[in-house]
């Protein structure tokens, strides 16, 4: 019953991972095809395994994808343009041809009786697969370890970026700024008023009119700018809150004056 | 479940991988495709495990994950490299020994 609903799943998932066109689901589908295969694994007495697979795979592995789509641009769809003629047509043929030279040998193979794990799981099934990898596969272990060194290096060598001009300095980078002459200075800050710093706070001109260069420009183009969007927090209206500011102030510069006449 | 059900389930995995390397050309989802074929072969390797009675082919799968681990950090490296230099991950476009 948990082989066919997971068959299912896994070959469904399978085309998914072929058929859709963005990178991050064709990954999100891959996880549910190495999630149904742990469950197998573990299914078939292979706990240690399925538990590997879970880890290094849906963890290290499908993350490691994740994150180069997401450094590559996640937005990145393959276009459905054809490159080379029937391509598509071509790899159908190939994957019907391929399948049925799997199926021929498939079915002219003299699958024997199945033995079962429980002689071989006996003392465990970590015991047992450490007790063979120490053993008869220990050269393999071995070479292994050299493996992983050397894909650690030369994925450090691969990534790593020569710098091949001198870091910009300062004064380069003021120098482009002016020579572009947009904007050589930066961008006024919101929230400049006293009373709120809020983001959809603008700054205020030398005229006083509000800049809407100093808030996001998402925020500016709701048009829901300035302190009278803010009156509820302090008061009905802006001239209110103002006043109850301004009441709060005196109170606490009286305290503190009193306290100093005091002493 | 009989492991003539499993060994055809990695046929179809296998094949539908195949089929993705063939006709994608985004290099990480090529890349998705091979390993979903060293997927589909590790569950034939712990079907035949299963099937014999040894565990040698749970430790074959095991060595195939670590290989599989392996080549994807290089090989993602090498696509972070092409898009560095290209800006492109199509693997048409990594056309600079045609002809």
């Amino acid at each position: 019953m948990i082989f066919w609903v997971l068959a299912v799943v896994s070959v469904c998932a399978a085309l998914g991972v072929i058929f859709t066109r963005k990178a991050v689901y064709s990954a999100m589908m891959l996880a549910v095809v190495m999630l149904s295969l742990a469950v197998l694994y573990a299914v078939q007495d292979a706990p240690f395994l399925a538990f590997v697979q879970v880890i290094v795979y849906t963890g290290a592995v499908l993350m490691l994808f994740l994150f180069v789509v997401m450094l590559v641009g996640v937005t990145s769809t393959d276009s459905l343009v054809e490159t080379i003629r029937a391509q598509r047509f071509l790899a159908a043929v190939a994957a019907i041809g391929f399948v049925v030279l799997l199926a021929v040998g498939f079915g002219n193979a003299a699958l024997p009786a199945v033995k079962g794990l429980r002689g071989a799981n006996a003392n465990g099934n970590v015991e047992g697969l450490a007790e063979l990898i120490f053993s008869r596969y220990v050269f393999a272990f071995e070479v292994t370890s050299a493996l992983l060194i050397t894909a650690a290096l030369g994925a450090m060598v691969l990534a790593h970026r020569e710098r091949t001009t001198p870091k910009p300095t300062q004064k380069d980078l003021s120098k482009q700024r002016f020579l572009v002459g947009e904007h050589p200075t930066p961008l006024p800050g919101p929230g400049t008023y006293a009373r709120h710093n809020a983001v959809d706070m603008p700054a205020l001109l030398p005229d006083g009119t509000m800049s809407e260069l100093s808030v996001n420009p998402i925020i500016a183009r709701r048009g829901r700018l300035g302190p009278e969007f803010h009156a509820d927090l302090h008061g009905d209206s802006g001239e209110e809150a103002a006043e109850k500011d301004l009441a709060a102030v005196k109170a606490v510069t009286d305290k503190a004056v009193t306290k100093e006449t005091d002493q | 479940m009989s492991p003539a059900h499993y060994l055809v389930l990695s046929m179809i995995l296998f094949t539908i991988g195949g089929v993705g390397v063939l006709i994608r050309r985004n290099a990480i989802v090529v890349f998705m495709c091979i390993e979903l074929m060293l997927n589909a072969t590790n569950l034939a390797f712990v079907t035949f495990s299963r099937m014999h009675g040894e565990l040698d082919g749970q430790v074959i799968a095991f060595f195939v994950m670590v290989v599989a681990a392996a080549e994807v950090v290089v090989g993602l490296a090498i696509i972070m490299t092409i898009f560095r230099s290209r800006r492109s991950s199509s693997v048409d476009d990594a056309n600079l020994l045609k002809y």
